[in-house]
């Protein structure tokens, strides 16, 4: 099983990895969601702390924003596969996700970006 | 029929030296050019119709287009400093424009952003902050590295600062560098010697007059800290202000507020006060000659300057700037000193610290018809003035400050000893001097002054000053 990590902000992936503050954890396996996915507030954006909890909660996989180099090297480091600049509405990423379809830099439009707010 | 004016945004964008960008009502990017692209690393097709801080993705506190919606609304053009993320995962300090577009009937359609790369500029700054050198501050002394390590600080705050030293070891210096680093660098920095105007003078200097004060105050003056206003007024020489003007001063420190000479109504101002004397203050409010409270009021935040004799090792570095600057203004080709002569100047005590270490280097420097100054090409005095203390020797002067020889003219015994000299102004140090010619020559005035260098009409003024005078 997959664990995967997307900053967000409101119905969207959070622009900056550093500045968000709602995380949204998926389990999944084989294309489908395990489990109820779980929201976490942090009290104060932090790249560091967001780091600290990939680590600590056996993240496979980060889908994010911007993403400072940094970062990204020590995640990739830490054998999490990254998959950053990722600009949409983070229900249709997830999808994306589970379709295996998803890569880096992706900019997932479907036309209803105007239902979804920032 | 012809139409009216309406140049192509993407043409027009790409007249802009600096990334931009429009955005529409929903704040969704219109269109971008060529050098937003490149800091953004998103081509503008690709993003078309994206809501703008998706893209840019600034820490400006616009991540859900807050700045957008209040420049939309209000018209009112917003810039702030701040930097983005492209999706190169580099970070890029920039300075964020954002300012409305209008149609010709006047609605709003849009917004034109404009994001400055500021990186280049800041790292100037940084490399400059770093490197006090730029600022003709120079010292690689532990006690001078401790003063620079607080400049960062004093210049975060607007607490008053009170810059402590004895003459000469560069408080002017470090307070323009307190207010340049600090963010009123933009505003005036207003420097005001409070020992050098009498007190009439001083308090309209300071707090401006306004016309028909007093005799000749035929306009209206605005005083230094109205001038100063937003930027930092440096008060040198505090210790020698006047008591009445302490009252005053106090005042406008703590309401941010004064009335000027002959004046009825009061002015605010917001500016920072740094301070800065030679004398030991809290001497100076026990004998009652400065106010506690207006004390207390300046010593916020206190930063020493160390004498130049007890930072080891600085002298050197300071020989050669000052050598090197001097002798290019010259157009000489001196390309430093001899071993006798640097030994001289390092064994020397510096009573007048820098400004005496600058002014010895250029009297060596005009005079040296060589490439090398020699022992000979320094200040005569510097080999009959008391010498740097080193460890041999300690003993020998202090013993000599226990017994005093006698002196052929009335000397205080406190200002006999060399441990007292060590700490005192450089007008105890030229008493002394003063003292030491005359007790060399038997207190013949003509002989003590062809010595010191100087007219009998001289060493008499000083004399009378210091009152020496019998």
């Amino acid at each position: 099983m997959r664990k995967l990590l997307m900053p967000i902000q409101g119905d969207f992936i959070a622009p900056r990895f550093d500045l968000a503050t709602e995380i949204l954890i998926v389990n999944f396996e084989n294309g489908t969601v395990q489990g109820d996915p779980k929201t976490i507030i942090m009290e104060r954006p932090s790249d560091e702390e967001l780091c600290q909890m990939v680590v600590k909660e056996n993240v496979t996989d980060v889908v994010c924003g911007g993403i400072e180099e940094l970062h990204y090297n020590f995640l990739v480091w830490k054998k999490v596969a990254v998959c950053d600049s990722v600009i949409g509405g983070w229900k249709k990423v997830l999808e994306k996700v589970l379709d295996n379809t998803l890569s880096q830099g992706d900019i997932i439009l479907f036309g209803d970006e105007q239902l979804l707010t920032l | 029929m012809k139409l009216p004016f309406q140049p192509d945004t993407t043409t027009l964008l790409e007249a802009i030296p600096y990334p931009a960008m429009i955005l529409d009502s929903s704040f969704r990017i219109i269109v971008m050019n060529r050098l937003m692209e490149a800091m953004t690393g998103y081509p503008s097709t690709k993003v078309c119709n994206i809501h703008g801080e998706l893209v840019i993705r600034s820490n400006t506190g616009n991540n859900r287009g807050q700045l957008y919606r209040q420049v939309f609304h209000s018209g009112e053009p917003v810039s702030v400093a701040g930097d983005i993320l492209n999706c190169y995962r580099r970070k890029i300090r920039i300075q964020y424009h954002i300012s409305q577009l209008t149609e010709t009937g006047g609605d709003t359609c849009g917004l034109l952003i404009i994001c400055e790369d500021v990186s280049a500029k800041n790292e100037t700054d940084e490399t400059r902050s770093e490197n006090y050198r730029s600022f003709e501050l120079i010292g690689y002394s532990t006690k001078m590295q401790k003063v620079f390590e607080m400049i960062p600080l004093l210049a975060q705050t607007d607490a008053s600062v009170l810059i402590t030293g004895e003459t000469g070891t560069g408080k002017d210096k470090i307070a323009e560098v307190i207010h340049q680093k600090s963010p009123r660098a933009r505003f005036p920095f207003i420097k005001v010697n409070c020992g050098a105007l009498p007190e009439g003078l001083l308090e309209s200097e300071l707090f401006g007059h306004v016309k028909g004060a007093f005799t000749g105050a035929t306009r209206n003056k605005p005083g230094m800290f109205k001038l100063a206003d937003r930027g930092t007024l440096f008060l040198t020489e505090i210790g020698d202000m006047p008591l009445p003007l302490q009252v005053k001063l106090l005042s406008v420190l703590d309401d941010r507020k004064f009335t000027p000479v002959g004046g009825e109504q009061s002015t605010s101002v917001d500016v920072r006060i740094i301070a800065a004397t030679h004398r030991p203050l809290q001497e100076q409010v026990r004998d009652n000659q400065f106010r506690e409270d207006l004390f207390y009021r300046l010593n916020v935040l206190q930063t020493h300057l160390p004498p130049l004799r007890e930072r080891e090792g600085d002298i050197r570095y300071l020989l050669d700037h000052f050598l090197d600057k001097i002798t290019s203004a010259l157009g000489k080709t001196i390309v430093g000193f001899t071993p006798t002569a640097m030994q001289a100047l390092l064994d020397y005590q510096y009573p007048g610290n820098i400004r005496e270490l600058r002014n010895i280097v250029e009297y060596s420097a005009n005079i040296c018809k060589r490439k090398k100054i020699t022992m000979e090409q320094l200040p005569p005095y510097l080999s009959e003035k008391p010498r740097r203390e080193k460890a041999g020797d300690k003993e020998e002067i202090n013993a000599g400050a226990k017994t005093p020889a006698p002196s052929p003219v009335a000397t205080p015994e406190k200002k006999n000893t060399r441990s007292d000299s060590a700490r005192s102004s450089w007008g105890d140090i030229e008493r002394q001097t003063i003292i030491d010619a005359l007790k060399k020559h038997d207190g013949n005035r003509t002989r003590t002054a062809a010595d010191l260098g100087w007219g009998r009409m001289k060493l008499w003024r000083k004399m009378k000053k210091y009152q020496l005078l019998d």
